[in-house]
């Protein structure tokens, strides 16, 4: 399954944004991902508003030394490895 | 093991050992705690205090039932507000639309509803009371909230061949998850083993099923299945290596590295009455008997999968070795290895193993002679 550009990515039922000891987590059932730099940057964004399109553009700009197509390709492994966890709905 | 450990991560917060269910391989100690001897409201509140501070993430609230506890809903604001993840491990069975509107609204965040089959005949059979149309009522009213739900299918002979009936509930319901946990072999599961335990043919089938059904629901329900690890190669990495993650509480408040840890001979376990989670954590001899690698033997101890299943289960080496410290028998690396294919061995060379019906009773509609859980004072 892969990532709809247009859609716009959130957070999924029983999963959400957690701290602990400074650390920013994705917390979900029976599991939890610690965020850092970039993973942090694009779920911060999965909320319903943004779209694929948007996340990318954003992150280019904030990692502007970084090639943007390697950039984009992060993001969109990163959004369906978050996609086969369950941790996010996709909106039209 | 002198080394400081890692932070746990997850409280498994046994609120009680009462339940309206009875079910023949109920995960608690054979010797159940009475109501009499529960940690209060207030106890409960400190250890989630508490263990936010040391720096566990997720509260996992079972039991027994944990929605027999009068104060579950408090319970729940509680852990929320000290900072935790709350899962609610349910049978769903004390349940009605105005109590769970509460539970949500008291920032639960994660539902996780057991079945016993799929049919409401095992179910009961399994659960010795009358429970299966009620938990389908209950996933009917979940609908209305948006909270993370996991249905969890617990896994044995008598059940293992309903599974696609299993997968309609999973998909009528929606459920971000589903387990498909199989029967692990302890307190009441033990007692009742020779019932439980499924035939490799049953097994066989039912991993192909899983491994379809895992893309047939792929972006909509993740699908985690569980093996029952007497079929297994190398054992589990039993509560994510002993003393390394979790911490679980009992209803009156003991600390114990993992829930059948009781059945470990020279264990001292410390409560939380007396001590905060941290020193108990860093310090209780309970914790630290099996930390690390320092106890193991070989082969563990120069195997190289040592560091992703810990030398596997400590009680399960102790039920069926006599022996904490040998390695856990269900590793096909084991030296005591013979004794799990013996038991194995019966299950599957017995008439009518083919059909997975005919052990034990289980055959031409005879009812099962099951060992049921009984309830704490």
């Amino acid at each position: 399954m892969s990532v709809d550009l247009n859609s716009r990515p959130r957070l999924a039922a029983g999963c959400r944004m957690g701290e602990n000891n400074n650390q920013r987590v994705l917390l979900m059932p029976e599991r939890a991902l610690r965020l850092n730099g970039p993973s942090l940057e694009i779920v911060s964004r999965c909320d319903g508003k943004h779209s694929v399109t948007q996340i990318i553009g954003e992150l280019q700009l904030i990692y502007s030394k970084a090639e943007p197509h390697k950039v984009e390709q992060d993001i969109l492994g990163y959004l369906d490895l978050l996609q086969k966890e369950r941790a996010l709905d996709f909106e039209m | 093991m002198t080394s400081t450990p890692n932070n746990p991560l997850a409280l498994v917060a046994e609120l009680t050992h009462r339940c309206p269910l009875h079910c023949v391989y109920c995960s608690n100690p054979l010797e159940l705690q009475s109501r009499s001897n529960e940690l209060s409201t207030e106890a409960w509140s400190r250890v989630f205090k508490e263990a936010a501070e040391v720096g566990v993430l997720q509260a996992d609230f079972t039991g027994g039932e944990p929605l027999a506890r009068p104060d579950i809903v408090e319970l729940i604001r509680n852990a929320r507000s000290a900072g935790l993840y709350v899962s609610l491990i349910t049978s769903g069975l004390p349940l009605d639309e105005v109590k769970l509107d509460l539970l949500v609204d008291a920032g639960l965040d994660h539902f996780q509803l057991s079945f016993q089959g799929a049919r409401e005949e095992t179910a009961n059979d399994i659960s010795g009371t009358k429970s299966h149309q009620h938990k389908l009522r209950v996933l009917q009213w979940l609908k209305r909230y948006r909270i993370g739900l996991t249905l969890n299918f617990v896994i044995h002979r008598s059940n293992i061949d309903e599974l696609e009936e299993m997968l309609a509930i999973v998909e009528e319901s929606g459920a971000g998850c589903v387990e498909f946990a199989s029967v692990q072999y302890y307190g009441w599961a033990f007692a009742n083993r020779e019932k439980l335990l499924p035939t490799r043919q049953q097994l066989e089938y039912c991993v192909e099923r899983l491994k379809r059904a895992e893309n047939e629901l792929q972006g909509k329900t993740r699908v985690v299945f569980v093996v029952p690890d007497y079929y297994a190669k190398y054992p589990k990495p039993c509560v994510g290596g002993w003393g390394r993650k979790l911490m679980l509480i009992t209803p009156s408040g003991d600390a114990l590295p993992c829930h059948a840890a009781p059945i470990i001979p020279g264990l001292r376990f410390e409560n939380v009455r007396n001590h905060s989670l941290r020193e108990i954590w860093e310090s209780s001899n309970a914790f630290q008997r099996f930390r690390g690698e320092d106890w193991m033997r070989a082969p563990c101890k120069s195997c190289d999968r040592r560091t992703q299943d810990f030398g596997g289960c400590r009680c399960q080496a102790m039920l069926l070795t006599g022996d904490a410290s040998a390695t856990d028998p269900v590793c096909s690396l084991a030296p005591q290895r013979p004794k799990v294919d013996i038991v194995l061995a019966q299950i599957n060379d017995s008439p009518g193993a083919a059909s997975g019906s005919a052990v034990s009773g289980v055959a031409s509609g005879g009812k099962v002679d099951w060992l049921h859980r009984l309830n704490p004072a």
